[in-house]
């Protein structure tokens, strides 16, 4: 039992740095009409560059305002070098030329700072483990993610429903056109928009800093995940993307936790049931994606149908 | 129609991840040109790398050759992608007429580039992979390894479990063709219990689901093979997970090469490690080795280096005795096979199946005096250790 709850934990985790990816990804493409392949690039912007000024600084508070400042940064840059002359393009045109952000990004990380994983240690303030669930000790950093993604999923949430740049968020992702005619700066509010989504990708590649190793082409490894998240909770949708993300998480976590033991128990060969139950927990998030695609295709919390 | 603009972007854009992303080398003339098709790109482009380096490094060491005949290694990135590789391999054979290959990192890129090569009428000098399938029945007489089998990495690591009294291992792998064979190989050297075998994904991240996992089956050992950034995340979640007290590691050695060491840090600290070569190691021609790659590239070369360098050695002293002639496969072969060259790890011969025959070593990670962290060489685990499947090959 514990080991569930552990499990479950865990789940949680993963679900809330895919939400802060997911978050952006939805946003930028609800409202902008944006594929940005990019995404994953912003996230490893932040890793790098947090796990950069941690390395040189020793402090993991300074690493987090480095980070968002350089995938905040980074956002903006490529938002007005190369994103602005998308808008009107076809899809596949921005699939390419964000496509092609992805491979200049990693070559030019790969320039900047060799191929050699970097390290950055968790902060001596987190690291531990307390036992939240008597007789399981649970990292504290991972707890701290956890709680600092609910937070932000409040703040967003809060953004998003309460302000005047939420309702023009909200307005964007369902009558794109009928915001842009009511005579709102829509340029501006694009640029805003993107900045937030590659803050949101850059803040979750400093905190997966210390649990995951920081090296090129580590956000194309969680971007496909994000992908995922994105079509079940619905394009476009924060709630969406939130409650998305913690399924995805989850079913992810849970499935690769429990997969071996249930096919062992019905598969008598073991190295049959292990390369079924691998083969089938791999699978797990794609099926959810498949089902959902099935039954609600415009995702379980779409923005609109 | 915008949920259907996203799929299918994101279906476009899934699979433009998957194209190739080209670094081309010149192609040339006169010297002997050798196919260098090798994993530069993404989170493991370090292994290709350094095997790329050291290999270039013995040809420049010798002024451009190898064995005093002229070489040319044309580089190409698989990006870990088997279908890649493959095209590459294709293209090579046909529009370049290339006719000697090495360099490929990975067993599953592999799996789907050798036999194109083979039937194409090349050559394969494996400066890393080795899975199992080419080792027995499918053993081919153009199919060359000079760094290990895959079951033998790991049947040391078993047999070093065992020396050091583990009785209860807990095991974990990618689920690929050397996951596979790592967690076989492990398995039919140790003499105890298996308390919990668990494959992974080769592009996963975040292992806490691995960690709950072993700590609720309370082994007394922990085997995984993760190389590469895989085994970097691996090793600072088990110390995340506070594991690193309180269960030992034995891995391989691809799961904790100096690379990784440097990135892991403290969470490296008493992990025993087993390999077949290691920067201490004291022959006249590693020490020149480690010096000179540490001059020209500034850093401390990984096993994947040394292999890489032998390669090169093995392939030098083939066409030294060849003159440079690999159209005659049949003498190259007889030539290749005297292993005529100076191995960086000492002893080095081949088995009757085209894979090494070599002695392998318990490391340990420890501190030095001046505090840096390093693998120390023990004592010999296995000697002349070839491999189980070579009885299934007939050559």
């Amino acid at each position: 039992m514990t080991l569930v709850l552990e499990q479950l934990l865990n789940g949680l985790q993963l679900g809330v740095t895919l939400f802060l990816l997911a978050a952006g990804l939805t946003l930028i493409f609800g409202i902008m009409g944006i594929i940005n392949l990019a995404h994953g690039a912003l996230y490893m912007v932040g890793a790098y560059a947090g796990a950069l000024t941690a390395k040189a600084t020793g402090s993991f508070l300074l690493a987090v305002p480095a980070g968002l400042a350089a995938a905040g940064l980074t956002g903006i840059i490529i938002e007005y070098i190369v994103i602005r002359r998308l808008y009107d393009r076809d899809h596949l045109d921005q699939v390419l030329a964000t496509y092609g952000l992805i491979l200049f990004l990693n070559e030019l990380v790969t320039i900047l700072f060799g191929r050699q994983p970097l390290f950055v240690g968790v902060p001596p303030a987190l690291s531990g483990a307390v036992e939240i669930i008597p007789g399981v000790p649970y990292s504290v950093y991972r707890l701290t993610i956890i709680a600092v993604g609910l937070m932000l999923a409040l703040g967003l949430f809060l953004l998003i429903t309460r302000t005047r740049l939420g309702m023009l968020i909200r307005a964007g992702a369902t009558h794109r056109e009928m915001v842009r005619a009511l005579g709102v700066d829509i340029r501006l509010l694009y640029t805003l928009v993107f900045g937030l989504g590659a803050l949101l990708a850059g803040f979750a590649g400093v905190m997966a800093g210390p649990l995951l190793s920081v090296q090129v082409g580590m956000g194309e490894q969680i971007l496909i995940m994000t992908f995922v998240v994105v079509v079940v909770g619905g394009v476009g949708s924060i709630k969406g993307a939130f409650f998305g993300a913690l399924i995805v998480g989850i079913v992810d976590t849970l499935l690769r936790a429990f997969m071996p033991m249930l096919m062992r128990g019905l598969v008598t060969n073991t190295s049959e049931a292990d390369a079924l139950s691998a083969g089938l927990s791999s699978m797990g998030v794609y099926v959810l994606m498949a089902l959902v695609l099935l039954v609600r295709p415009q995702g379980l919390f779409a923005a609109r149908g | 129609m915008k949920r259907r603009d996203f799929l299918l972007a994101s279906a476009a854009g899934a699979a433009t991840m998957a194209a190739p992303s080209i670094l081309r080398a010149q192609g040339a003339g006169a010297p002997v040109r050798i196919g260098f098709i090798t994993t530069l790109s993404g989170p493991a482009g370090y292994l290709g790398q350094d095997i790329r380096d050291a290999f270039q490094l013995a040809i420049d060491s010798e002024g451009g050759k190898l064995g005093g005949v002229a070489v040319q290694a044309i580089v190409e990135d698989d990006a870990l992608r088997p279908g890649q590789g493959k095209s590459i391999a294709e293209r090579m054979l046909r529009n370049d007429g290339i006719r000697l290959f090495s360099g490929i990192v990975f067993s599953n890129v592999l799996g789907a580039t050798a036999p194109d090569i083979l039937d194409g009428g090349g050559i394969y000098v494996s400066p890393n992979a080795g899975p199992s399938n080419f080792a027995g029945r499918e053993c081919h007489k153009n199919y060359f390894v000079i760094s290990w089998q895959n079951d033998s990495l790991h049947e040391s690591a078993g047999r070093s479990a065992s020396e050091l009294g583990y009785q209860n291992a807990f095991i974990l792998s990618p689920n690929y063709q050397a996951g596979q064979d790592a967690l076989a190989g492990f398995k039919r050297m140790f003499r105890g219990k298996i308390a919990g075998e668990q494959f992974t994904r080769l592009d996963q991240t975040d292992f806490a689901a691995e960690m709950a996992a072993i700590r609720a089956a309370n082994p007394d050992v922990v085997f995984q093979f993760h190389p590469g950034g895989l085994g970097i995340a691996f090793l600072r979640q088990y110390q995340q997970a506070g594991l690193l007290g309180r269960i030992p590691m034995v891995v391989a050695a691809p799961s904790l090469d100096h690379t990784t060491l440097a990135a892991v840090g403290d969470a490296a600290v008493g992990v025993n490690v087993t390999s077949h070569w290691n920067v201490d190691f004291d022959n006249p021609q590693n020490q020149a080795f480690v010096a000179a790659f540490r001059a020209k590239y500034n850093r401390t070369p990984t096993y994947y280096a040394s292999q890489g360098y032998d390669t090169a050695l093995a392939i030098g002293a083939a066409l030294r005795q060849t003159n440079g002639n690999i159209a005659n496969q049949d003498a190259f072969r007889t030539a290749m096979l005297k292993a005529d060259f100076k191995s960086l790890r000492g002893n080095f011969k081949f088995g009757p199946n085209q894979h090494p025959i070599q002695d392998w070593h318990a490391l340990k990670v420890e501190r030095n005096a001046a505090g840096q962290l390093e693998l120390k060489t023990g004592k010999k685990v296995l000697e002349n250790h070839g491999d189980s499947y070579a009885a299934s090959c007939k050559l």
